[in-house]
Parts: C-alpha cells; structure tokens; sequence
C-alpha cells in the first residue's frame, strides 16, 4: 500500500475522533427529547456553561465576582486556591444537577402539555439566558481548561505505524486528548446503557419515554426523570464541553457545536442513542475525508462547513426517519 | 349483608369495612357535566362494578380516584382519611393500581419488561444504594423477577413473555396490561372495561382472571363493564350511572330489578 492510503486512513481516524464529540452532544438531545419530547436546543450552550464551569471552579475564582463587587464595592476575583480536578468535575456535575432541577421547576413544569413549538421556544430563551447568566456567574474571558490530559499527538501510536507505509509515511498522527476522549464516551455511553437497562430509574425512564400516561400509571414521578434526564444530558454537556474546550479553549464557539449536532440527529434519528453515536461518527468520518479526497483536491477546500449538512438534506428527502428509526408510514 | 365490620358472601368471601369513599363528587369539562354530586363506597374485598351507557362518566369516575382527573367539588376518602389532591403517581404509590379503556402499554418494551414496570414501586433500592451497593440491587431484582414470573404464570401468557407488546393483538395486550396492573400487588385494582373488545372465550378467561385475584388475593376491585351478564356473575355490587348522576347502585339482583336502571339501559344500545 502506498503512504497516501496510510494517510487517508489517518483521516478516517481522526475524522473518528471528532464524531466523538458529535456524538456526545447529540445524545444529550437525544436523551431529553426521548423523555419529554422536547428539543433541547440549548444543548450546545450548557455544553459551554458546564466547561466554563469547570474551569472557573479549578482556578478558584468566586462566582458572581461582578455581581458581588459592584453591590458591595469589593474588588474579589479569587479564592486563591486551586481546585483537584477530580473535585471540581463533581463540584461541576453539582452545578449541572441543580441547573436540570430549576429548568424543570421553573420552566418546564409549567408547560407540560403544551405544543413542541412552544417548549422548543422555552428552549430557544433557556439558550440565551444560561449564556448570559455565565458571563454573569464567571465572566466572559476565554478560559483555558487544563485537566492534566497531555497535548500534542501520540507519540507511541506514530511510532509503531510508521513501518506500515514505507518511507514517505511517518505513521499516525493522533492527538492524545482525542484518545481520552473517546475512551470517556466509550465509557460514558457504556455506562449510560447499563443504566438506561439495568437500575430501577433507567427503567422508569423508558417507560417514560414510551407512554407518559402509563408511565404514571406505575408511580413514576415524570417531574423527577424529567430532572433525571435533564441532569444526564448536562453530565454529557460537561464531557463534551470538557473535551472541546481542552483542545480549543472554552469560548463562545463551543456553543455553535451544538449545530453539527443538527446533521448527526437527522442521521440517527431524534430517538435513538445508538443512532446518535453512529451518526455521529458517520458524519465525523464523512466530513474529514471528503474534505482529504475530493474537497482539498477539486473544490478548494473548506467542505467541512458544510458536507454534514448536506448529507442531513439527502437524509431527509430520502430516509426522513433516520439510519435507526422506524419507517414512517403516512396514513390515509 | 351488613354495613359495618365483614360479611362473608354467598362462596365464602370476605368482605371487609370500606376502604374508599367518593364523597359527593362532582367533575366538569368545560360546559359539559361528566360527574354529577355522586357519592359510593368500595368495600375491601369486594369487586364494585360500575356501569351505564356510553358517556355516562364511568371512565371519569374512575380517573378521579386514580388522580388522573381533579374534580371541582367532592371528597375521596381512604383507608379512613381524606386523600389531599394527589398526583397519579402518589395515588399509584399506595397501592392502587389501574388499567386503560384504551389500553396504554409501553410499546417498545417486551412483556416481560412491561410488567417488570408494574414493580416499580415495590423497588426501594435508591440510585446511590444501586451503585454502591450492587447485592441489595440484584437481590431485589431477583426477588421481583419471581413475582412477576407468577403474574405471568397466572395469566398464562409464558408464551409472549419476549415479545414486544406492539405486535400484541388486542385481547393479549389486555391481559399484559392486567399483569403489570398485578404485578405492583395492589390492594385495590381498577380496570376500565377489561372485556371490551373481546370474543366470548377471551371475555371467560378475563372473567376467570378477575375472579381469581380477587379470590387468591383479596384484592379489591373497581370495574367499568358494558356487558351486563358479565357484570352480575362477577360483582358484589353494582353503581349504575348515566348522563354523570347515579340511578341505582346495589347488588346486582337489586339494581336489575330498579326501574331507572331499566329505563336507562331500554333503548340503549349497547354492546
Ligand atoms: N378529558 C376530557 N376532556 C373533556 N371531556 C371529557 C374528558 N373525559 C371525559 N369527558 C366527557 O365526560 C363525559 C363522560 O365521559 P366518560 O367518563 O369517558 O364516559 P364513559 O366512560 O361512561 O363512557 C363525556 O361527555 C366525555 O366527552
Ligand atoms: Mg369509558
């Protein structure tokens, strides 16, 4: 084989890792939509409040600072200490589960039953209130998240590919942090699965996402799996956020990862975690090494802006119910 | 017959003191009066038929007393003590289980895992303990998968145990909604027109069913029926409704033989 396959498969790899990430931000809508039928549009903005959470938190600063100096006259900013990781993602995930309760309490309970324009718009105005409420809370600097994962690529991985594409070919480059982040999803989704399966609020979720009125028929309490599920989906919303914002810093564009979120569902279906993964990677994939074999070649480059929604158009013209949803069958 | 403390019946039931009241209920919808200041009782151990045409409220009234529905005026009395406006969930929780007129299933799921959410409320393991304490979770587990290995035993549906509910036809997918109404060993059991729909041979293997856990279990059960040879072979007494009022309620030979009750049913088709 020669080197320019090598590297096309080092393409394939990476455009992997990236669908990761797609992934975990659609099956945080995936999750939420499933239980309550509503579509979370503001998924891609707790990805960025759970990040930028997260960072405050390890580098001590006090929450509200503004807020607290201008009231009182103070000049705070630090605790001046330094938060362990570990500590501070549980603190996180803390802020998360509180966050998924008051949303319920104070938002969604009062819509239950109305049509999924309407909670789609509370969606829409959630979005936009939890952006400012975290400039409010920890300001608006560009924050850098250190979470003690190495930068750079693997050094191991590049080493011992090498040999398999002769001289050109200096085996795989793959970031380090790309690998951690899969493993965490694997792991993450692993983890949710057995839940979701085996533990009595797992069961009670599905059957909250099959049939609300049956649901309560058994005693589930639909205002506490909504808080479950909105919980679940901010504690995805933290990974993702985490992994995104390790490579790229956590800024304002985290958010908008919440749209190539919107291709992966049109892919996967809005109901299904295997499809929110699959698709996920397809469009990950699809979109580097279209970009490597005929986007930089012939169209001059920059494909990745939008092949993924293009495949969601084909998608919807052709298979609008998705890779795993059921056939839709129009009755007349 | 005797109002206070038990009675044994004719084959050797008891029947207890009364374990709910409805207490001057009335329910709106808009314009339209579904419950009219209606008041009976539900004696423990006994099986409460209610029934009347079409429309007639029967569906509401059983809606009130599973919390579904808030009725504007009236009180609902259990055990004793009047029930705060409760959540159907909460009303789930102590130990009244229900079935639907339209039958509402989890789709997606088996039967066997459909029933497993019957078990719901009997399960005490809480998120933490689950995954901290993994035995406990797995004992408890066990301890409902022979439950409801029994419930399913007991209504004869081992067959379908594996498949999932929405390739059901219609007569099974009643006696699955049965079973998970069984499976949370309710003490009082409320079931929408359970015959409906059915062949005669289905309708005598639900009659059988209903007899049994009554008999077996002591369970106390409201039913809505249409079919009135049914509802005087299988209860104790019989609410009669229609147009949202009560017209007759007793045992069954005493409301057969009540005039309003007569006028209301000729002329009435019902199936
Ligand atoms: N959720 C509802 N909204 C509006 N009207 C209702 C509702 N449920 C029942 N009704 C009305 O209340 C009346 C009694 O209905 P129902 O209790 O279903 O009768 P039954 O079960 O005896 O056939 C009917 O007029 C019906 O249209
Ligand atoms: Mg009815």
């Amino acid at each position: 084989m020669s080197a320019d396959f090598y590297y096309g498969v080092e393409v394939f790899l990476n455009g992997l890792m990236a669908g990761v990430l797609y992934a975990l931000v659609a099956l945080g809508f995936v999750l939420i939509y499933k239980a309550s039928g509503i579509f979370n549009y503001a998924q891609g903005v707790m990805a960025l409040f759970a990040a930028l959470t997260l960072a405050s938190i390890i580098e001590g600063q006090v929450p509200f600072a503004r807020l607290i100096n201008a009231t009182f006259g103070t000049e705070i900013h630090d605790f001046g200490w330094r938060v362990p990781v570990l500590l501070a993602i549980v603190l996180s995930i803390g802020v998360m589960v509180a966050f998924a309760w008051l949303v319920q309490r104070l938002v969604f309970r009062h819509l239950v039953g109305q049509a999924p324009i309407i909670l789609f718009m509370a969606t829409i105005g959630l979005a936009y209130f939890l952006e400012g409420f975290g400039d409010l809370m920890w300001g608006s600097e560009i924050k850098t998240l250190d979470i003690g994962i190495p930068q750079g690529g693997n050094r191991w991985i590049e080493e011992h590919s090498a040999f398999l594409g002769g001289d050109d070919f200096y085996g795989f480059f793959i970031d380090n942090l790309d690998i951690v982040a899969a493993l965490v999803a694997a792991v993450l989704v692993a983890g949710l699965v057995a839940f979701a399966q085996y533990s009595k609020q797992g069961r009670a979720m599905r059957a909250v996402a099959d049939d609300h009125q049956a649901a309560l028929s058994v005693g589930i309490s639909l205002d506490f799996i909504w808080v479950l599920v909105w919980s679940l989906a901010g504690f995805v919303a933290l990974v993702a956020g985490v992994m995104w914002g390790a490579k790229s810093g956590v800024q304002f564009s985290l958010s908008l990862i919440a749209l190539k979120a919107l291709p992966v569902l049109m892919l996967g279906g809005f109901t299904s975690i295997p499809g929110a993964i699959v698709g996920g990677l397809i469009i990950g994939v699809g979109e580097k090494l279209f970009e490597y074999l005929v986007g930089a070649p012939y169209l001059g480059g920059a494909t990745e802006n939008w092949f993924a929604y293009v495949v969601a158009l084909l998608f919807l013209v052709f298979r609008p119910q998705g890779l795993f949803g059921e056939k839709i069958i129009e009755r007349v | 017959m005797q109002d206070a403390g038990t009675t044994i019946t004719a084959d050797g039931r008891t029947i207890g003191p009364v374990v709910m009241e409805m207490k001057n209920i009335t329910l709106r919808f808009g314009g339209v009066v579904a419950i009219q200041d209606i008041s009976f009782d539900i004696r423990e151990g006994e099986i409460r038929a209610i029934i009347g045409p079409n429309g007639a409220g029967k569906s509401s009234m059983l809606n009130v007393i599973s919390g579904f529905y808030v009725p504007q005026e009236g009180e609902v009395w259990f055990k004793g003590e009047k029930r705060p406006p409760m959540k159907p969930f909460e009303v789930a929780r102590q130990g009244i289980a229900r079935t639907f007129q339209n039958i509402a299933l989890f789709e997606g799921m088996t039967v066997l895992d459909n029933i497993m959410t019957g078990r719901l409320t009997r399960m005490k393991a809480g998120l933490l303990a689950q995954m901290i304490w993994k035995g406990r979770a797995e004992e408890e587990e066990i301890e409902n998968r022979e439950a409801v290995e029994k419930i399913i035993d007991f209504l004869e549906i081992q067959h379908i145990r594996k498949t999932p509910v929405g390739r059901l036809p219609y007569g099974l997918k009643k006696r699955v909604e049965l079973a998970r109404a069984l499976a949370a060993e309710p003490s009082i059991l409320l079931l929408d027109e359970p015959m409906a729909g059915m062949n005669v041979e289905e309708k005598e293997d639900m009659s059988r069913f209903i007899l049994d856990v009554n008999d077996e279990y002591g369970t106390t059960i409201a039913l809505i029926e249409h079919d009135m040879g049914v509802v005087m072979d299988l209860s104790d007494r019989v609410v009669v409704m229609d147009y949202g009022k009560k017209i007759g309620d007793g045992t069954p030979d005493e409301v057969r033989n009540n005039q309003a009750v007569i006028d209301a049913y000729l002329g009435v088709a019902h199936d």
